[in-house]
């Protein structure tokens, strides 16, 4: 498909826009600052990402946002490309915090679509059995004392099982699909 | 400075313990060296870190429960990686100063009988040396100057960005890490787009376009005859070190580049052995380094 081709089918139809997502959203933590975007494109333009990304625009979610487009915003796997730099926060002109917009993003994505990436599932996974991220295995463990490393301290997974509870995030967790590779 | 000695609460994070024991040993034994005394953080889970793009309140909570271990403990946080810097870091500010965020966050650890008060500082291994122990006692420490490496530096996102929650060095151009290594005798060398991310966070979701920030950070490097690269976080060095292989087969080049942890090269120059320190556990074996620094000895 041609380039031209594709941005007519991503013409935006007036049914797709939710007129009150812009005030939803910045009523969230980290997002409070979205409608003061002014679309100078300085995120984009400093984002390492973008660079090497042909879909990946910061500028363009702010865009989204303010025109209501949730559903094609919270569906967009391409939420997961940013590396949390934080560049894009450093030099916004209108102090956006736009990588912390796309972090808020991708929290109502993984409620909004119920899937997350496969990897994210992984980690979280673990660390809800170990207190780890990682499952770090006995042969590990055993050669800390060969490297004269104190061992690893004891941590208390039932304490974290209850963290996911109580935040209401394990309930959520336990149905989640997953998706591989954002290209 | 006081002249009391630093006390600090080693947090480990996941992926030092998991696979990265080069950085943990050269640490432990450079500031224990310089005096710093390090105690274990007990019963203390994952920064919090990797669960924030799923649940922004979970995220903070397990950040401030490690914290209020800390407060317990009575200790300032001392971070080896820059994430559980940053991520600590920004709860601790967060929680101290926005009374609304630290009332949820406590209902939350409440339930364990804990409370966040906001009691302790979270500082990474670089504040530490530059701040706690100072260039001066760094400088006396070293007994065998590297004077003829020429290095790079990667000092990482999560260390100084956003720059409005750290302030202890200029994100667009760091350069506490370049005066820590010339402590060593090493020349730190200015490249093209120093200050630019490593890509790591994303690897799992998308493995071309952080190769493709590495590959060309790894050029820029190339470039100014580095013979070595020096990191200050686990994930930026899995990026550098451990991809390095795979990025040249990739794009069909070769670099060899090694990629020290700071403790390692600031180990090497207290006189610390190659073996002492686990070079022999990098991915890209620093031989031509080690050859030139053995010769420097003779």
């Amino acid at each position: 498909m041609s380039e031209a081709q594709e941005q007519v089918l991503n013409i935006v139809k007036k049914e797709e826009m939710d007129p009150k997502f812009k005030y939803e959203i910045s009523k969230i933590h980290g997002a409070e600052k979205i409608m003061l975007c002014y679309q100078c494109g300085t995120c984009t333009a400093d984002c390492p990402v973008s660079r090497f990304s042909d879909f990946y625009r910061p500028r363009k979610i702010a865009r989204m946002i303010q025109l209501g487009l949730k559903d094609r915003i919270l569906s967009d796997k391409d939420l997961w490309l940013c590396t949390t730099c934080y560049t894009c926060i450093d030099h916004c002109p209108q102090n956006v915090d736009i990588a912390h917009v796309v972090r808020v993003l991708r929290n109502l994505s993984v409620k909004h679509t119920n899937s997350m990436p496969l990897v994210f599932k992984e980690l979280a996974n673990n660390l809800m059995k170990t207190g780890f991220v990682y499952v770090i295995p006995e042969s590990r463990r055993a050669r800390r004392a060969q490297m004269g490393l104190p061992p690893l301290p004891k941590t208390k997974p039932e304490e974290i099982a209850k963290l996911f509870e109580i935040t209401g995030f394990a309930k959520l967790f336990e149905n989640v699909e997953t998706f591989g590779r954002v290209e | 400075m006081s002249e009391e000695k630093p006390r600090y609460l080693l947090f480990l994070g996941c992926v030092i313990p998991y696979r990265l024991s080069s950085y943990e040993v050269s640490a432990r034994k450079v500031l224990t060296r310089l005096g710093v005394e390090l105690v274990e953080m007990p019963e203390y889970n994952c920064c919090g870190f990797p669960i924030d793009p799923l649940d922004h309140y979970l995220a903070l909570t397990l950040a401030a429960r490690n914290l209020c271990i800390a407060e317990r403990e009575k200790l300032n946080i001392l971070t080896l990686c820059n994430g559980c810097f940053g991520t600590l870091n920004k709860a601790n500010k967060t929680l101290k100063e926005d009374k609304e965020e630290r009332e949820r966050i406590n209902k939350y650890l409440a339930e364990f009988g804990m409370e966040f008060k906001g009691t302790i500082e979270v500082k990474h291994l670089v504040h530490v040396l530059a701040e706690d122990v100072g260039f001066e006692k760094i400088k006396d420490s070293v007994k065998k100057p590297l004077s003829s490496l020429r290095v790079a530096q990667h000092t990482g996102c999560h260390l100084v960005r956003p720059k409005k929650l750290i302030e202890k060095d200029d994100p667009e151009n760091p350069t506490l890490l370049k005066e820590l290594i010339k402590l060593t005798g090493a020349k730190p060398l200015d490249y093209m787009d120093e200050a630019e991310c490593c890509g790591n966070p994303i690897i799992g979701v998308n493995e071309s376009i952080p190769f493709q920030m590495a590959k060309e950070k790894l050029e820029h490097i190339r470039a100014v005859g580095a013979q070595a690269l020096i990191t200050v976080c686990p994930f930026c060095h899995m990026m550098y070190d451990l991809n390095q292989p795979r990025i040249e087969r990739a794009f069909n080049e070769k670099f060899n580049i090694p990629v020290l942890h700071y403790p390692q090269l600031l180990g090497l120059a207290m006189g610390f052995t190659p073996e002492e320190l686990l070079l022999n556990e990098l991915r890209v074996k620093p031989a031509d380094l080690l050859n030139e620094f053995q010769r420097g000895r003779e």
